[in-house]
């Protein structure tokens, strides 16, 4: 166990290599790609259109933060090494910082050249965003030179800033971190912040941090100082203390499972009820939408992240939903109008999902792998194609769709106004709370274990008994079954359904936050539906950072890239999943744990007569 | 003579023009242990896919207790009481060891939806029964797959065990008959000494029919009451150990040929 223990310690670190002993190539490459990345930004107007929106005021806006990040990230990546065992670790020094600076110097010169083709040359046929603006945003309208030469230096100073993080002691620079992450944190969530400090009564509070009043909103200098001092406070005091609150419940959740289980359960639910009194408008509305994705979502989960069957054409069922909901309930739906309270629909409404997941369920389910993904992907669209037909015009109204649609109304107890986000919220999280509890319930069963060996091998599933066709349906209609409840919930919110509502981005979107989240497991979709919906919005719904929505594709592909590329299990991994990606690496902790074993064992091993 | 468990009536297979299995005939009585064997690409594997349901025959019938197989799904074969191990260990590597076992009593459960929904007293019974006959079968190998192993994943295991556990995972399924492809396969001989041991027990004690592929002939002569011999998809002989290992054209086919000749 010994030598297993001192290996994996920070080995001991070879002297700083010489100033001039730099990986060049390594350098001018990292400093091309800043460079087009910091083009590419520019490009795509980032930095202009985002000018709008502050982080610190009057320092710093989020256009120019845009492009900051970028040689400051290159800058450190540029000398980050992967130390192995057996490789020698250097010591950082003056080298990393040249090398930071190189990299922030070459990246800044793509910035000068765009300046410089901004002021000569007029590009504005392909590049839409080839203007003057774009010009006066780079330049501070104060000229080319001076552009430039700001620019440059700041790019420079900020690939230094990079290569010196190396430099810093881990004390210094989780606490840098934790600032950072608090200050950007806080600002992201401003206009929620905003809500629950009116909420709480805590006016004072939000304007003594955030500039009120001046509409690019954004952090003041004193508020900033503060958050960042909070981050400071983190590092050094709440960790230890957040660590050891969550020792104490493990230990109390060892002893008393279930009644851990049970005053834990209790609080989230008296959050849930009591939460939404004191958000603002904004904040429930956005929560709302959260919720329909998160609803969507772990629908999803089940289908993708449990059975494995990759189903690009979700939002066929949250259509069945959304149109079964409108056509039951309002009074102005077309053809059938029986105007059914949303109660007595939302049976009605399980019953088409169940229909419509076997109806598209039975001929996909026998493909494998990209062929299923493929025929899924068609008959997403063949749904919204034929609610928009003329053929089923006489019922779905068309491209007109169907209006009108009443509150959601529960056995006549309790309406819930879809106009109003607070009542809406409890109906969204109610449903939300029973798909959890479907979910997990689910997971844990026979029929959850068949689903996890369908999506391990399905012919050795196959061969063990399990009449995959019938797992995978039933998969497939339960899934269907949730989409259908986020479609209801949603025609009754917003009043009315649109054949153009039901796109097939809405299923990409819903895939995107199950992988960025974390695919199979419950808590990974959460924080996805919270993190892409709630920030960033969902397709047609604005989210936080409402200035964002031009950008939002582009954000999710680019998150969506380096999810893959740096942790492909998700934001909250499920155990599972996580190991059959990084299967390699497990195989050799397993391996190594086992010659510990052994060593321990006398060598005895594997090898022992029963 | 005992009761005649599974018969296979003339039974051939060919893909495209390649004729892989050619008027077969082969019958396994209760309680028998009948090795195959053959040299590589003889058919071996093909005949348990064919007997399994993942492969249909072109010709000819399978009888199992005097029903037919064909047609039938590789599940419903399993239900109809036959499991089978792999050649190239087929787990599923990110369950858990017992979650293995319990996976494959699917067949023989009924617990759906609405049990696993309301946790009705008939779910947790079954889930209760599942955990406790998968725990057995574990046990059956001894300490290895049971205690703190039980909740690891089947992927951390060393490779005799994934082959013990895919054993066992097949006699979870609770079958009459095992088809074992290549249990040793890979093993050291203390191992496969061991596990030679547990094939013989496994009829004795559990009552399982066994009908299994193996190249290692010490394992054949060992445990096997009859041995069938294929090569090009050809049964070319059948009878016990003794009987098999002196006949000319086997020993053609594929014990007394020289090394270079065979490769």
């Amino acid at each position: 166990m010994t030598s297993v223990e001192h290996n994996l310690q920070t080995p001991e670190l070879a002297p700083a290599r010489p100033v001039l002993d730099q990986d060049w190539r390594r350098i001018a490459r990292f400093g091309a790609i800043g460079a087009l990345a910091l083009i590419f930004i520019s490009l795509t107007d980032m930095p202009d259109k985002l000018d709008g929106r502050m982080i610190v005021e009057p320092l710093l806006s989020m256009g120019y933060f845009s492009l900051l990040w970028v040689p400051f990230l290159f800058g450190n990546l540029v000398t980050r090494e992967v130390v192995l065992e057996g490789m020698v670790a250097h010591r950082k020094g003056v080298r990393e910082l040249l090398a930071g600076a190189l990299v922030g110097l070459l990246s800044s010169l793509g910035l000068v050249v765009l300046i410089y083709l901004l002021d000569t040359r007029d590009l504005s046929e392909p590049l839409v965003n080839w203007n003057s603006d774009l010009h006066t945003v780079l330049t501070f309208g104060e000229g080319n030179g001076y552009g430039m030469g700001f620019w440059i230096a700041v790019c420079v100073g900020l690939g230094l800033l990079g290569g010196l993080f190396h430099l810093l002691p881990r004390l210094v620079v989780q606490p840098l971190k934790a600032a950072s992450i608090v200050v950007l944190g806080a600002v992201v969530l401003e206009s929620a912040l905003n809500d629950l400090s009116e909420g709480f009564g805590l006016e004072s509070l939000f304007e003594s941090l955030f500039k009120k009043g001046s509409d690019r909103g954004g952090l003041s200098v004193t508020g900033a100082l503060v958050l960042a001092a909070f981050g400071f406070a983190w590092v050094f005091v709440l960790n230890a203390q957040v660590a050891k609150g969550k020792q104490v419940f493990q230990q109390a959740k060892e002893r008393n499972r279930s009644a851990t289980m049970t005053v834990s359960s209790v609080v989230g639910v008296a959050l849930v009820l009591i939460l939404p009194m004191y958000l603002g408008r904004l904040t429930n509305d956005l929560l709302v939408n959260v919720g329909l994705f998160l609803l969507l979502a772990l629908g999803l989960n089940i289908v993708v992240g449990l059975a494995g069957i990759l189903d690009l054409g979700y939002v066929a069922f949250f259509a069945v939903g959304g149109y079964t909901a409108a056509i039951l309930t309002s009074p102005s739906s077309p053809g059938f109008s029986p105007e059914l309270s949303w109660s007595v629909a939302i049976i009605a409404v399980v019953g088409m999902a169940i229909l419509a997941g076997l109806f598209i369920g039975a001929p996909v389910i026998r493909m494998r792998g990209d062929y299923l993904a493929i025929v899924t992907l068609g008959f997403g669209e063949i749904i919204r194609l034929t609610v928009r037909s003329d053929w089923a015009s006489g019922v779905t109204g068309g491209a007109q769709g169907i209006l009108n649609i009443p509150n959601a109304d529960v056995f006549g107890l309790f309406s819930f106004k879809g106009t109003d986000p607070q009542q809406m919220l409890y109906l969204v999280a109610a449903f939300c709370a029973l798909a959890i509890y479907v979910s997990w319930r689910l997971e844990n069963s026979r029929i959850g274990r068949a689903w996890m060996a369908v999506r391990e091998d399905e012919s050795v599933a196959e061969a063990m008994g399990i009449n995959t066709v019938n797992a995978k349906l039933q998969a497939f209609v339960v899934g269907a079954i949730l989409a259908s409840f986020s479609g209801a919930i949603f025609a009754a919110k917003v009043g009315s359904v649109f054949e153009i509502s039901f796109k097939i981005l809405i299923s990409i979107v819903i895939l995107v936050v199950v992988i960025v989240g974390g695919m199979g497991r419950i808590a990974g979709v959460i924080a996805g539906a919270l993190v892409l919906i709630g920030i960033l919005g969902g397709p047609n719904q604005p989210g936080l950072l409402s200035e964002f929505s031009e950008f939002k594709l582009l954000i999710y592909g680019a998150l969506l890239v380096w999810m893959m590329l740096q942790r492909p299990e998700g934001l909250i991994p499920n155990v599972r999943r996580s190991r059959e990606l990084h299967q390699d690496e497990f195989l050799q902790d397993a391996w190594l744990r086992k010659q510990v074993d052994e060593d321990e064992a006398g060598g005895e091993g594997e090898v022992a007569p029963a | 003579m005992s009761e005649r468990l599974l018969t296979i009536d003339n039974l051939s297979v060919t893909f495209g023009g390649l004729h892989a299995l050619r008027n077969l005939n082969f019958h396994v009585d209760r309680g028998e242990i009948v090795s195959v064997i053959g040299p590589n690409g003889a058919g071996k594997t093909t005949f348990f896919n064919m007997i399994s349901g993942m492969v249909t025959p072109t010709e000819g019938d399978i009888r199992f207790k005097d029903q037919s197989l064909i047609g039938l799904d590789p599940n419903q074969v399993t239900a109809r009481g036959i499991a089978r191990t792999f050649q190239n260990v087929r787990l599923f590597a990110n369950m858990t060891i017992l979650e293995n076992v319990m996976v494959s009593q699917h067949c023989r459960t009924r617990q759906g939806i609405f049990g696993a929904l309301f946790h009705t007293r008939s779910f947790k019974r079954e889930e209760e029964e599942i955990r406790a006959y998968g725990e057995e079968v574990l046990s059956f190998f001894g300490s290895r797959l049971v205690g703190y192993r039980l909740h690891q994943p089947a992927s951390v295991l060393s490779y005799a065990n994934r082959r013990r556990l895919e054993i066992a995972r097949a006699m979870a399924t609770r079958p009459e008959v095992i088809l074992l492809d290549e249990p040793v396969a890979g093993m050291n001989p203390k191992e496969s000494e061991e596990l030679t041991g547990l094939i013989g027990k496994l009829r004795d004690d559990w009552g399982f029919t066994i009908v299994m592929i193996e190249h290692d002939m010490g394992v054949v002569r060992d445990v096997s009451d009859r041995v069938v011999v294929l090569d090009h998809g050809e049964t070319i002989a059948q009878g016990s150990y003794d009987e098999v290992s002196t006949n000319p054209d086997v020993i053609e086919a594929y014990l007394g040929r020289p090394a270079e000749e065979a490769s």
